[in-house]
């Protein structure tokens, strides 16, 4: 039944126009509330576009044969603005974020439309998603089970775990993305974990098909994935900028939790216009 | 008790296509050696990894499967404990996080292999039910529970091997939540789960020679605790006893005491439990039981029944 447009081309023009729009709209919900991850949001706008956009399949009533995981559970804004885009989330529930007769809060929360599973404790995400690509082989059914982590988040040992497993159990339907701004709260990964480097080496090490693209590159990062071998889990390790699309925000690490002050919100709103508008002379 | 459940899981693999078991790295007993065979995309074995153990579960049961996670009790409780609450509790999935040779059953293994506080643990979790069967007959009951509740999260606590039954004549049923009279009697009650069951009936024969009429009760669901039935035996009784293996924090002891204070019961009630410690002895399970002031005539004495 479902809409099986796995698009065999992804409409970079389209996908920029999205992802400057979803920007935008997370910039406005931050003057309604003060507490969000404004800037891990930004960094995985692209790849999370790319994913509802570009590789899920969505059939008629808006469900989809395959599965979207939110293991950086506090880069959500992102999801939740596409799933409002979606028709998933309605406007009203993303003008109750965090307020207190609103059900949407700076974490995934299952039950939630949408949301397929509570993180925002990391580590989780990537056994579970395991988990799901099991369910699906179990019952011979076709769905693929797409999850986004943090580079943080590789730091928990619950993750190589995960990470070990899906490569033994041969979980091919598992595509993973790893967001790697190159910050957490309280700095730069790089310096704080040198040996995290090189990320890619290590999960050819354990068994994965890997690939490395440019996170903010929506065609690069569709091609990654649908360009793959297969066979096995895919892992795309996705070089991004925390705080992308707003200069002030990017690679600054208080924007990791930070609302912009009216004036803040301003010069963003005025950069992202501009962007938009850029955007339309190109095309 | 250990090839009971395999047995009963087995069964219910056979039933339900649903039914998964996830192990850490422990092999298979009894029947889940068919279950692997049989049944090898359903059996999955992570190695020695249990937080992925609980995740994978957690993603199973996400998609509508029924898993069990099946290894020693301190390794699905304790070392997962993160996601037990989060992926498991949380999310309120029926997945059974089953914690075999729980106690002191371990009785050479030392401290590491202890698990003297899972039901307080376990306990404290939303959404968390704790089962604990007294011998293989319950288990066989409450694993067929497991594979088919839809309630949330189990933590199915469990012995080791060669226990015998004790509910073969059982005055009432397996029924999840209630209490389970093994014998019924007038003067004395004793409440208790677990394969230290034994020792409460063994108990109930001292007394029983003494001329007392004694109650024997299986408190295999400690979560939700049937506290009415606990309130009508502290009531019917003139004498309460709980023995359980567990620390006297947060187990079937403080919740007796919790419910008879609140119920303005006039019984006697004693309690015996694990002590707060952590133990250095090694020998057997019994040798255990004893240090920590679990033993036959030492209870007796106390109670009475010497």
């Amino acid at each position: 039944m479902h809409d099986m447009t796995r698009r065999n081309f992804f409409d970079e023009a389209a996908a920029r126009e999205r992802c400057l729009r979803f920007r935008k709209r997370i910039l406005d919900i931050s003057q309604q509330v003060q507490a969000l991850h404004i800037g891990s949001a930004y960094s995985c706008t692209e790849i999370v576009d790319c994913i509802y956009y570009g590789l899920m399949r969505r059939n008629p009533d808006r469900t989809s044969p395959d599965t979207f995981v939110m293991s950086k559970g506090h880069g959500c804004m992102i999801q939740y603005v596409i799933l409002e885009d979606l028709g998933v989330l309605s406007r009203e529930d993303l003008d109750l974020y965090c307020k207190p007769n609103g059900r949407l809060g700076c974490h995934p929360d299952y039950g939630n439309p949408g949301i397929e599973a509570s993180t925002g404790s990391l580590g989780h995400g990537l056994s579970m998603a395991v988990g799901m690509a099991l369910a699906e082989r179990g019952r011979k059914t076709d769905g693929i089970i797409y999850t986004v982590l943090s580079d943080g988040e590789v730091q928990e040992g619950s993750t190589w775990e995960a990470v070990l497993m899906a490569s033994s159990l041969g979980t091919s339907n598992l595509v993973a993305f790893i967001d790697n701004n190159d910050f957490q709260s309280l700095g730069r990964t790089s310096e704080t974990h040198p040996s995290f480097y090189p990320l890619a080496d290590k999960f050819v090490a354990f068994g994965w098909e890997t690939v490395e693209v440019d996170g903010h590159d929506s065609a690069a990062v569709f091609d990654a994935v649908t360009r793959r071998r297969g066979g096995r889990p895919l892992m795309v390790v996705a070089k991004t900028t925390k705080g992308k699309g707003i200069s002030y925000m990017e690679n600054v690490p208080i924007w990791h939790y930070r609302s912009p002050s009216r004036k803040e919100y301003e010069q963003g709103t005025v950069e992202l216009e501009q962007a938009a508008e850029a955007e339309k002379v190109a095309s | 008790m250990r090839n009971t459940f395999s047995e009963a899981l087995y069964k219910a693999a056979n039933a339900n296509p649903d039914v998964y078991v996830v192990v850490a790295d422990i092999s298979p007993a009894g029947s889940m050696g068919k279950f692997r065979d049989e049944y090898p995309d359903r059996f999955i074995n992570v190695g020695v990894a249990e937080q992925s153990m609980i995740g994978i579960c957690a993603g199973l049961a996400l998609k509508g499967c029924q898993p069990f996670a099946y290894t020693i009790a301190t390794f699905t409780l304790y070392r997962p404990f993160e996601m037990v609450r989060d992926d498991l509790c949380y999310q309120n999935l029926p997945v059974t996080v089953v914690g075999m040779g729980a106690g002191v059953i371990y009785s050479t293994l030392g401290g590491t292999h202890h698990t003297q506080e899972d039901i307080a643990i376990a306990g404290a979790l939303p959404n968390m039910q704790i089962i604990a069967p007294c011998d293989p007959a319950e288990c066989t009951e409450a694993t067929l529970y497991c594979a088919q509740q839809r309630n949330g999260p189990v933590y199915l606590r469990l012995g080791k091997a060669g226990e015998p039954n004790y509910t073969d004549k059982a005055i009432d049923p397996w029924q999840f939540g209630k209490l389970r009279y093994i014998k019924r009697g007038t003067d004395v009650c004793i409440l208790s789960y677990g394969i230290i069951m034994q020792k409460a009936m063994q108990l109930a024969e001292r007394f029983e020679a003494k001329g007392k009429s004694v109650s024997v009760v299986s408190c295999h669901t400690l979560k939700p605790l049937d506290v009415r039935g606990i309130e009508e035996a502290l009531h019917r009784h003139k004498q309460v006893i709980v023995i359980e293996e567990h620390a006297p924090q947060g187990g079937l002891a403080p919740r007796t005491k919790q419910i008879a204070w609140d119920s303005r019961a006039q019984c006697r009630l004693d309690t015996f439990t694990l002590q707060d410690a952590f133990i250095h002895n090694y020998g057997s399970h019994d040798d255990l039981l004893a240090a920590h002031g679990l033993e036959l005539g030492a209870i007796a004495t106390q109670v009475g029944a010497a």
